[in-house]
């Protein structure tokens, strides 16, 4: 494996103006064009044809446990081994699986996770160790912060969950074994994740790895008599089936219980979000959203609901990360289907396990770009986050304003081809400014932002003369996106630029594949 | 003349909080010297961004007080530069120096002076040793913000809360709301107006009145710091009715200055004084709260109820507001922000009382066009109060926005 951040790194500025390497992990790179500018060429990469003389008749691909499973992969040094988040951070089986790596002494692993968690924070260790090499997948928490300080040996790769999908099927990696954790399988291989003590709802960020890798295991704690049905994991696409004691912490794959915020200043922002989708003619019959499962998302959707009511309307589908708040616009009728990405909480699980009307989805239906067509840009309106947000709409997910990097891009990149994105931010946290002149990094270009809803007010993008003229007369507060920025630094006090460090540690990629911007190390 | 060993020993104070549950405060250990000059450390969870703000701040305010050797250690949360002020002046303080000096943070520009018979439906309360919930109180448009120094301050931090305060009427924009400050008894109150009244609060609220000779004092106290700081403009009265005492004298009370703009009624000390048991519904309070509303009326001030302490009962505190208003009320106190629309609503005339004070107002004006003394709607006559009231339902019906 050739090193990446240890080279000289040579840059150039895309079109977005962000200065962004030519070359990562020792693999060529297209800038960032801009939006819809980038023609591939070329097929999609399909993995090597099989042969069931290979395969046992009798369909039972059990074997002892993961290392034997590894071995028999052909797992060597250097390769690419992958795994799905829908566990977050309840996941066991990443861990278990580089653990098992490590111990039949592989090393120089590329670790390609859909995304890694605070509970993953033990790859660290292998990192330390040499077993891993570098991660390409969103890093929350510590991992992301081992990142930005510079201690990777190759470059981080972030990539959204259709970027994600993109990545497999054009060819831009390889993976050589993926690890998939189900909460349910047959010896066959056939997986589903509704059902089981480990239930997480969709297995859908699984769908790529087990149709594009060389090798496919399987690994559950629930372990039933062919056929598993329903089946979201073929096992026609899996080579082994690993039987283990747990897949991961039941109560941190789903919460009991989904907490709207309790913030009242939150729930503000929630409320004007709600109100501004009324106003603008977006909240009509036969409508469709899409909203998060933070707190200031969820609390969206019950103000939003409210206004549904009142006003006798009902969306043709919403879609998930799924939630109760979701399941009961489902159940009362407010929406005809839900559309899954991943299940955040047991409402959920339970919902996609018995209600047909609850579907589960996956990042090629959603959001892979190379495609024909996708969900995302079907949907009226995305409701989503942001670390930061800049004077010209452009939006940071990854990093704090300090440079750390902290969280992932989920589907985020991809929402932003909704009819409408709203970024839900406060204003500012702990006094620092959330709008402010230039984002640390870019996640996503200000042409894909329409409106920036704050507790202080309403910022529409002056691109979307649309909706300005569309909320116009409303009692809305909408002002200037600058106008909003500039009362925060008088509240606040204009903040200082942290330096960041000259070396990049990670890129963050459009959801074409070219590198719209670097994430920089820190201090 | 200090002893020697007062004068080598280290002079210490400290004042504010930290910690990882703690927002948007700051904690500040001040140690007096006596000569080494001024050394600051700080530990900031935004220094990256404002760290060296911070420290030129802590300069500034060290250099107002007139400090010229301390050492001083700061752990920040995030708080904005008129709570870290005062956090400082109130360390510098409890180390005994810089007594009587102030740092005053920037002015924001004073709302328009309160009229006196203004929309009161709600008030939220904020603690005075909590900035956190300052800076975005008016984003939930209560009609007056309330910054309390009496029960929701611990007895120890009287000192420190009356400093932020203070800085808060100062620094802090509350957009329309009404500027209130709910000081502590007498006579601790008396040193609470001596720091907050030159920053022009709106209505200052006097717990625990039982006697019209509290408000008289009170008033005499506020008209000469206004004149002292050259405040022209009005700061209002409430007393708050808390005991049997204060609602057999609620009248005098009322009465006792004309800057008393409302009465109000403590209902924890007022049952607990009768010794009954406070219910939700309140019959134990009728008597009292009945005789409020009348020695109200009486005097001309409005009677705004106390508060209703369950936050997570919304259908509760509907039930309590619409009664309230039947009774004679105009408004009552929030303790949570989601307290404030519903309250809003309760206290909002219906759909019917609007339209029949709208015809009433009509033919009041189509009278006076026609230079008619008698007022009559359809067969009826109309009485002059009758006439008084539909008027004035209609221009609070305005102020609320339920019509335009």
């Amino acid at each position: 494996m050739k090193a990446g951040a240890s080279e000289k790194v040579e840059l150039a500025h895309n079109a977005a103006g962000r200065a962004v390497p030519t070359m990562v992990n020792g693999k060529p790179q297209i800038p960032f064009l801009g939006t819809g500018k980038y023609q591939p060429r070329g097929r999609k990469v399909a993995p090597a044809i099989c042969s069931t003389k290979d395969y046992p008749d009798s369909g039972d691909k059990r074997v002892a446990d993961l290392e034997t499973a590894l071995r028999k992969c052909g797992l060597r040094d250097g390769m690419v081994i992958s795994n799905h988040h829908h566990l977050r951070d309840g996941d066991k089986v990443a861990l278990m699986a580089l653990e098992a790596a490590a111990r039949i002494g592989i090393k120089d692993l590329l670790w390609f996770p859909s995304a890694s968690f605070p509970s993953q924070k033990g790859a660290i260790e292998l990192m330390e160790k040499g077993v891993i090499h570098h991660i390409e997948g969103s890093m929350i928490g510590p991992l992301g912060d081992y990142c930005t300080q510079g201690k990777m040996r190759g470059m981080g790769v972030l990539r959204s969950h259709g970027g994600r999908y993109q990545a497999i099927q054009d060819g831009e990696i390889h993976i050589d074994v993926a690890v998939i954790a189900a909460p349910t399988a047959d010896f066959f291989g056939n997986a589903d994740g509704s059902h089981g003590k480990s239930a997480c709802g969709s297995l859908g960020f699984a769908l790529a790895d087990s149709t594009y890798a060389d090798r496919v295991i399987v690994v559950t704690d629930n372990l039933v008599s062919f056929p598993c049905v329903p089946w979201q994991i073929q096992g026609n696409n899996v080579d082994y089936v690993v039987e283990v004691e747990s897949i991961g912490d039941a109560a941190k794959i789903v919460s009991g219980t989904t907490q709207i915020t309790r913030s009242p200043d939150r729930l503000v922002i929630a409320e004007l979000v709600a109100k501004f989708l009324r106003a603008a003619g977006i909240m009509k019959n036969g409508f469709s959203f899409q909203a998060g499962a933070g707190g200031i998302a969820l609390a969206f959707v019950e103000y939003l609901k409210q206004l549904m009511k009142e006003d006798g309307v009902k969306a043709r589908f919403v879609r998930g990360g799924s939630t109760k708040f979701l399941v009961e616009l489902l159940r009362e009728g407010l929406t005809d289907y839900i559309l899954d990405g991943q299940t955040f909480d047991l409402d959920g699980v339970n919902s996609i396990a018995h209600d047909p009307r609850h579907v589960a989805t996956s990042p090629f239906t959603s959001y892979n770009y190379h495609g024909k067509g996708n969900f995302a840009s079907l949907v009226d309106a995305a409701v989503l986050g942001a670390t930061e947000v800049d004077v010209n709409f452009n939006a940071n997910t990854v990093t704090h304003s300090d440079g750390r990097l902290l969280h992932g891009i989920g589907g985020w990149q991809n929402c932003l081809f909704a009819g409408c994105t709203i970024l839900a931010v406060p204003s500012f946290r702990d006094r620092i400014p959330v709008i402010v002149d230039e984002v640390t990094t870019m996640t996503g270009p200000g042409e894909m932002v329409d409106v920036v809803v704050t507790e202080r007010g309403i910022a529409i993008n002056p691109r979307r003369t649309d909706l300005l003229d569309a909320v116009k007369g409303s009692k809305l507060p909408v002002r200037p996106i600058q106008d909003i920025k500039a009362e925060v630094e008088k509240i606040c006090g204009k903040p200082a630029r942290p330096k960041l460090g000259a070396r990049p540690c990670a890129v963050v990629k459009w959801v074409d594949g070219t590198v719209l911007d670097t994430v920089w190390q820190v201090g | 003349m200090r002893s020697a060993v007062e004068t080598t020993s280290p002079r210490f104070g400290e004042a504010g909080h930290w910690g990882k549950e703690v927002r948007s405060d700051v904690h500040v250990a001040f140690e007096a010297r006596d000569s080494g000059g001024v050394e600051i450390s700080l530990e900031s969870r935004v220094s990256p961004y404002y760290g060296s703000a911070i420290l030129e701040q802590t300069r500034e305010v060290l250099g107002e007080l007139g400090v010229k050797h301390a050492r001083v250690a700061i752990h920040d949360e995030g708080a904005l530069p008129f709570v870290i002020a005062a956090r400082i002046e109130a360390a510098a303080g409890r180390a005994g120096v810089a007594l009587g000096k102030t740092s005053l943070p920037k002015h924001v520009p004073l709302p328009a002076p309160s009229p006196k018979d203004r929309l009161r439906r709600s008030r939220l309360y904020l603690p005075g040793s909590e900035p956190k919930y300052y800076i975005n109180a008016s984003l939930h448009a209560p009609d007056a913000i309330i910054l309390d120094l009496e029960d929701s301050v611990h007895r120890g931090e009287k000192d420190a809360a009356r400093i932020l305060v203070r800085n808060t009427l100062r620094a802090v924009d509350f957009g329309s709301c009404e500027r209130m400050v709910r000081i502590n008894q007498l006579p601790l109150g008396l040193e609470d107006l001596a720091e907050v009244v030159g920053q022009s609060p709106d209505l200052i609220l006097i717990p625990k009145t039982e006697e019209p000779e509290q408000v008289r004092e009170v008033d005499r106290m506020i008209g000469e710091i206004k004149a002292r700081h050259g405040v022209v403009r009005p700061i209002w009265i409430m007393p708050i009715i808390e005991s049997a005492l204060g609602i057999e004298n609620a009248f005098a009370v009322a009465t006792a200055s004309e800057n008393v703009a409302a009465l109000t009624i403590g209902l924890e000390d007022y049952t607990a004084d009768l010794g009954v048991v406070k219910t939700a519904e309140g019959r134990e309070s009728q008597y009292a709260r009945a005789r409020l509303v009348n020695a109200a009326r009486a005097a001309g001030v409005q009677a705004i109820d106390s508060v209703f302490t369950d936050v997570a009962d919304m259908d509760g505190l509907s039930r309590w507001g619409e009664a309230s208003r039947a009774a004679g009320f105009e408004g009552m106190g929030c303790i949570h922000p989601g307290q404030i629309r519903v309250v809003h609503e309760a206290f909002q005339p219906t759909a019917d009382e609007i339209a029949r004070a709208r015809e009433v107002v009509a033919a009041f004006e189509e009278a006076q066009s026609k230079g008619l003394a008698v007022v009559s709607l359809g067969s009826k006559m109309i009485d002059p109060p009758v006439v008084q009231r539909a008027l004035k339902l209609v221009e609070r019906a305005k102020a609320m926005g339920v019509i335009s």
